[in-house]
């Protein structure tokens, strides 16, 4: 049953979850994604779900280690100082595959930063920010209602790769508020959890069940040692590189000039294509909606046609690393950053005005 | 109707995992307590352990229980997870002093200040184990480690942890009681609160802890003999034995 809501991003989070089968929400408060775990502590305990405010983000993400590994749904929501602290454990989370999934509503870093919008966790969240040298699938929604459908997607893709999921917004979406169609998604069959804990009793061969991140150490079947298993892993991670990748083009069959952006920032920049392509000016727009995979061989073919870049990012440049790495020397990528904003402060937002500037300034 | 008098606990794999310790060492003996208790209480199916990290944690590869092996010190953090979505199950911790009081500090104190229905074992063994006896909260005053090579010093490294007077002082405990290994009397003392602690969780009431101090020879540098009358002599006095508080969960 689909409802129409008129609802915040950060809320949009909770409705997302709650549509999507999510069964607790561990969290700890940090701006600007306070509304988020406001909307759990509300509206979950009524439900008979299990929303718990712990002592960390540490302690969070921890919650989530132990919730999944016994086979429920669990999320987390936090900010980017938050987001720094809960890195040892998604690496773990990783290496003993228990799904799971984090909203991460980036502020401005680096440090404590500011308490306002920014985009400045992509490296941490697209590269693991944890030991060891991990993968996660990263999702960019660009509105309230892709914040929405991306949860239940975060939750969908979690379980059926036994990984975490993270979805990567911003202070900006978090707050607007806009009409959301608010409905369960359906994502196709998942397998049985037959590999959670729930005590002996309750397995339905009766048997025993050991979850570890130290397989390296202690190794657990059918994995007889370190090699094997971390072939497994990268067997998977290819899998989801192959399988995962989720990208939007927008006007980009002719453009001369395409731009990169994900999150509120693709928002401005379609605004941008808009004015432009209203001025007959060939630009486009491609907007990754998984950051990792990223859509590497799209942006390399259009470079390929001859296209320039100019990559749209409201920090001292992260993305634009991918795009570079996309193009590889073929031609020019651009940038407009956390610099470029109308207002030089913490509250400014990068404008299309300002983007069209260098769309012009460019072509 | 037959009863058990002897044999292993029917949670122990087969070889036991006292292969994987030092000899002496008394954290499997520690195990087999735990073992007995399950058993004896009938729990051990419907039993969750959640592991730390060090010498405690090799006990995954011997027993025959659902077990979650946590990052160094987030045991009670995950375990709060498993035991609020899984009511029925009993959850408890197995943990080092390091794990539980010195990298699990926060941890811990979130567990216990929110009263989780857990209970956690700590094994005490004055020092870092796994990776070759270094100081750990719990080292004495004037104990050499590899990280106090002329014996812990109050004015540089601060003064043991009192791990079960300290959880004693939160209104989410409800038992919280330290035994040691030393003797038969003492071992039967031991088994004894773990029961209780055990017990406490079947009844719903709150977080339920104890610590046990266990020999460490090789890093210190003593043979078993030797340890155990370290314990006797030494141990004992800065961390006296006994239950700090047992209650019904009304905070008293």
């Amino acid at each position: 049953m689909t409802k129409r809501m008129f609802i915040q991003g950060n809320e949009a989070v909770g409705w997302g979850a709650l549509y999507g089968g999510c069964d607790a929400f561990f969290g700890y408060p940090i701006t600007p994604q306070n509304e988020v775990t406001q909307w759990f502590a509300r509206e979950f305990p009524k439900r008979g779900k299990v929303f718990l405010q712990s002592q960390s983000e540490v302690g969070s993400i921890n919650m989530l280690f132990g919730g999944a590994a016994a086979g429920f749904r669990v999320m987390t929501s936090t900010s980017s100082p938050g987001w720094g602290l809960m890195q040892e454990t998604i690496s773990h989370c990783v290496a003993a595959e228990v799904p799971c999934v984090i909203v991460l509503v980036q502020r401005g870093g680096p440090g404590s930063g500011s308490i306002r919008h920014a985009q400045m966790d992509y490296i941490t969240a697209t590269r693991g920010g944890g030991p060891g040298g991990y993968k996660n699938i990263v999702l960019a929604p660009a509105s309230a209602q892709e914040i929405h459908n991306l949860i239940q997607l975060g939750f969908h893709l979690a379980d059926k790769y036994r990984n975490p999921t993270v979805i990567l917004t911003d202070g900006i979406l978090g707050q607007v508020s806009e009409s959301v169609d608010v409905q369960t998604i359906d994502f196709g069959p998942l397998k049985q959890k037959d590999w959670a804990l729930r005590g002996r009793e309750n397995q339905k061969d009766g048997k025993s069940r050991i979850i570890n991140s130290a397989v390296g150490i202690l190794p657990l079947p059918p994995y007889p040692d370190y090699i094997s298993w971390l072939r497994h892993i990268e067997e998977k991670f290819q899998e989801m590189e192959n399988a995962e990748l989720r990208y939007e083009m927008y006007e980009a069959e002719d453009a001369e000039l395409i731009l990169v952006a994900y999150g509120y920032t693709a928002r401005v920049s379609k605004e941008a294509v808009n004015m432009c392509r209203a001025e007959g000016l060939k630009v486009g727009l491609i907007r990754p909606i998984t950051l990792w995979p990223f859509p590497y061989d799209i942006i390399k073919e259009k470079a390929c046609q001859g296209c320039k870049f100019l990559v749209i990012e409201d920090s001292l440049g992260l993305m634009i690393q991918d795009v570079r790495i996309s193009v590889e020397g073929r031609t020019d990528v651009h940038l407009i950053g956390i610099l470029d904003r109308h207002i030089p402060t913490d509250g400014g937002m990068i404008m299309p005005v300002r983007v069209i500037e260098e769309i012009k300034r460019l072509l | 109707m037959k009863k058990k008098v002897c044999g292993n606990p029917r949670i122990w794999k087969d070889p036991p995992g006292a292969a994987m310790y030092c000899p002496g060492c008394q954290h499997p003996v520690i195990h087999r307590i735990i073992s007995d208790v399950l058993e004896d209480m009938g729990i051990d199916g419907k039993a969750i352990c959640v592991l730390g990290v060090g010498c405690h944690a090799f006990v995954q590869v011997s027993w025959d229980l659902d077990i979650l092996s946590c990052a160094h010190g987030r045991a009670l953090d995950s375990g709060t997870a498993v035991k609020r979505l899984n009511p029925d199950a009993i959850v408890f911790t197995v943990q080092g002093d390091g794990d539980c009081i010195g990298i699990g500090a926060g941890a811990f104190i979130g567990a216990m200040t929110r009263g989780e229905k857990i209970t956690t074992i700590m094994y005490n063994n004055t020092n870092y184990g796994t990776t070759g006896g270094q100081l750990a909260p719990t080292t004495l005053i004037g104990q050499k480690t590899t990280t106090t090579p002329n014996g812990r010093d109050a004015a540089m490294e601060g003064y043991p942890v009192h791990t079960a007077e300290l959880a004693a002082t939160f209104r989410g405990t409800v038992y919280s009681a330290r035994g040691s290994l030393h003797n038969a009397a003492n071992y039967q003392r031991t088994k004894k609160y773990v029961k209780t602690a055990f017990q406490k969780q079947i009844d719903g009431v709150g977080f339920s802890f104890v610590e046990v101090l266990s020999a460490c020879p090789p890093n210190w540098h003593l043979s078993p003999t030797e340890c155990l009358k370290r314990i006797e002599e030494e141990i004992i006095a800065e961390f006296p034995l006994g239950e700090f508080k047992k209650d019904d969960g009304t905070g008293i």
